[in-house]
């Protein structure tokens, strides 16, 4: 096999687990969207702020210290302890139904029946908000995200020995593929099975459904509307917390984290908004695409095309298909 | 008492269809033209400037720009600050290719460039709607922003890949580079800004204001009754592009006098000037102006309220203005949709009736 089509096979590899990661958070916005109509663009920083709670939970900081030694003139910065991963990320998972509570609670509840425009707007502030709200409690500086569930599963970093391996046997070429890729794939396939047989199979899953079909309908047939929305606000800060999780430990838990949120908006424009298979197909096209540009079309050009390549993509996509691949037929009357 | 259309005849259909029909909006127009244009000039310093008067004049530009388009057509586009970069470009290499000619008019040609920008990333809106099309402008965003770093032609090949704007006189009064004096930049935006405003007012208020305003509130409707979706959208893209073009340029040339693109044009800027039409009012010349007014003024505020009352640090300051700026955006949609621009209404609706409200 030649050596160029292997490396391109390898990019195309890369493209798809970055994919799997754009998908991840592309999520998020399909579960808010579908069932309130709301396009939640906090989604990214909700990953940020996910993340950063879960760090500075484990290594014992306290919340808001730069605040409290500006005012009050002390020196507080840490607890001094560091709690396992397990329980921290157990507690950021309750900092993130709080915060699903009170974004329903104080935002959103006195925003229904607004046109979806101004509740869109609504989410730009709460990114605002929430981005700042994340620095003053647990400062800004770029964190490490090390995640272990016991002492010695921690999330693998570096490239897989074993494809490595495998590939240069099998093609006198061995692919680099990150360790962490491949956990993050495994996870977000399991993320999806698992929101899928959710929402098809349990009592609330039926419940989201109904009231992603219908508000009113919904209403009429018992079920709380107020419930439903801090649930699925509830489900999106944990996927987004999966997201921060994958995307801090590839990164660092810092600010860019939530710019993949506007990464994530062309895969929902590809995929369509109402659409989980959409999310996931749309992500892995981007991936792949931007990968592929970059790695033929990139070089002739400058380079870093992957800061507009996925947006343009979409653009182009939707001249041809206003609704994504997967959205619902748009059909607008007077 | 105060504000009164009784008593105030009109014997003309001129008069009649004045921009400020009634008596006191007009003279307290005049009061601010003569405060801005003969007063302020005299007492102005380089921190007033730098710091206040410059930002809300540029930013009022941009502003009334992208109302036309957010505002008034209702097309939603986050691609403000990718649009500046190209006036501010344009700006750049019509300043350095034809030095002979007057800024004044690099200006204005830099705002049809922008224009002629717009509308071809205008062009989608044909097809792509509502929060589609507001994704498809960050396609604007990012692919200007990269083309302005990529291409050395932009830049003309300086190796800081920065551009820096020469110096240029207007009536022997150097207006942009390192020599210039407060005062007369600022009245060089001051001009900008009361051409930009007279213009978009005229707009919105005659056929082509009309057409936006039908295609925003239901385009299908609009379209059954006669209005050409194609060139009302079109023009408002291209309206909009020339009154952000204008500003972007202004940004380069006079405020910052040298911009790396991706810092001073980046993504931040488009969601800036949207905060401040949705702070000032959707739909409003004057919540333009009032929204930044707003935006401007409030880091300044929190700056001399935090760093130099309280001695906090910049940077808990700098994160408190986020949580601040966040919570009043969604303070704003949620008591009053409409902005400060409506506040003011409400109030002058108020006056009217003062002191016998039956």
């Amino acid at each position: 096999m030649p050596e160029q089509l292997a490396f391109a096979m390898e990019v195309f590899l890369n493209g798809l687990m970055s994919g799997v990661l754009y998908a991840l958070v592309a999520l998020g916005f399909v579960l808010i969207y579908k069932a309130s109509g709301i396009f939640n663009f906090a989604q990214g920083v909700m990953a940020l702020f996910a993340a950063m709670t879960l760090v500075g939970v484990q290594n014992g900081q306290v919340p808001f210290a730069h605040l409290i030694n500006a005012i009050f003139g002390t020196h507080v910065h840490t607890f001094g302890w560091n709690v396992p991963s397990v329980f921290a990320l157990i507690f950021t998972v309750g900092v993130m139904i709080l915060l699903a509570w009170a974004v329903q609670r104080f935002v959103f509840r006195h925003l229904v029946g607004q046109e979806p425009i101004i509740l869109f707007m609504a989410t730009i502030g709460l990114a605002y908000f929430l981005e700042g709200f994340a620095d003053l409690m647990w400062n800004s500086e770029i964190k490490k995200l090390d995640f272990c569930l016991t002492a010695n599963t921690c999330l693998p970093q570096g490239i897989n020995i074993a494809i490595d391996e495998f590939t240069f046997n099998a093609f006198g070429y061995g692919f680099f593929i990150d360790n962490l890729d491949i956990t993050a794939t495994i996870v977000a396939i399991i993320l999806v099975i698992a929101l899928v047989a959710f929402s098809q199979y349990t009592k609330q899953g039926r419940a989201m459904r109904a009231v992603a079909d219908d508000h009113q309908a919904a209403l009429s047939v018992g079920i709380s509307l107020n419930f439903i929305w801090v649930l699925v606000w509830s489900l999106a800060g944990f996927v987004a917390l999966v997201a921060g999780i994958m995307w801090g430990a590839k990164s660092g838990v810092q600010f860019s984290l939530s710019l993949i949120a506007l990464k994530a908006l062309p895969v929902l424009m590809l995929g369509g908004f109402t659409s989980i298979p959409g999310a996931i197909v749309g992500g892995l096209i981007i991936g792949v695409g931007e990968k592929l540009f970059e790695f033929w079309v990139g070089p002739l050009v400058g380079g870093a095309t992957e800061n507009w390549f996925a947006y343009v993509l979409a653009l182009v996509f939707l001249v041809f298909r206003p609704q994504g691949l997967f959205g619902e037929k748009i059909i607008e009357r007077v | 008492m105060f504000y009164r259309e009784a008593g105030d005849f009109k014997t003309t259909y001129s008069a009649d269809n004045q921009t400020f029909p009634i008596k006191i909006d007009r003279v307290g127009y005049y009061v601010a033209l003569v405060v801005a244009f003969l007063i302020i000039p005299f007492m102005i310093n380089d921190y007033w400037a730098n710091a206040i008067l410059m930002p809300f004049l540029i930013y009022s530009i941009a502003a009334i720009g992208l109302n036309i388009l957010v505002g008034y057509c209702g097309q939603v586009s986050l691609g403000t600050g990718g649009f500046m970069a190209v006036g501010a470009y344009a700006c750049y290499k019509l300043m350095t290719s034809f030095p002979e000619v007057n800024i004044f008019f690099h200006v204005l040609l830099s705002g049809g460039v922008t224009a002629f920008v717009c509308i071809l990333f205008g062009l989608p809106s044909l097809r792509i709607k509502g929060f589609y099309l507001a994704v498809a402008t960050l396609a604007a965003q990012f692919f200007l922003v990269w083309l302005f770093n990529r291409v050395p032609w932009f830049y003309n090949y300086s190796a800081s890949g920065q551009i820096n704007a020469p110096e240029r006189t207007v009536f022997g009064v150097p207006v942009t580079g390192p020599n210039t004096e407060a005062w007369a930049t600022y009245l060089f935006c001051l001009v900008f800004l009361v051409i930009c405003a007279v213009i978009a007012r005229n707009l919105t208020r005659g056929m082509a204001g009309r057409k936006w305003m039908a295609i925003r509130d239901m385009d299908i409707a609009a379209e059954i009754i006669g209005v050409n979706p194609l060139k009302a959208k079109l023009t408002a893209f291209g309206v909009s592009g020339f009154f952000i073009g204008i500003s972007g340029a202004l940004f380069f040339a006079l405020y910052l006098g040298a911009v790396e693109v991706g810092e001073a044009f980046g993504i931040t800027k488009s969601f800036l000037v949207l905060f401040m039409i949705i702070i000032g009012g959707l739909g409003s010349i004057f919540g333009s102006f009032a929204g930044a007014a707003f935006l401007v003024l409030l880091p300044v505020v929190l700056k001399v309220v935090g760093v130099d009352m309280l001695g906090w640090p910049t940077d808990i300051v700098a994160h408190l203005q986020l949580v601040i700026v966040g919570g009043l955006i969604v303070l704003f949609l949620i008591l009053e949709p409409h902005g400060l621009a409506q506040l003011w209404r409400v109030a002058k609706q108020k006056l009217r009736l003062w002191p016998f409200p039956h």
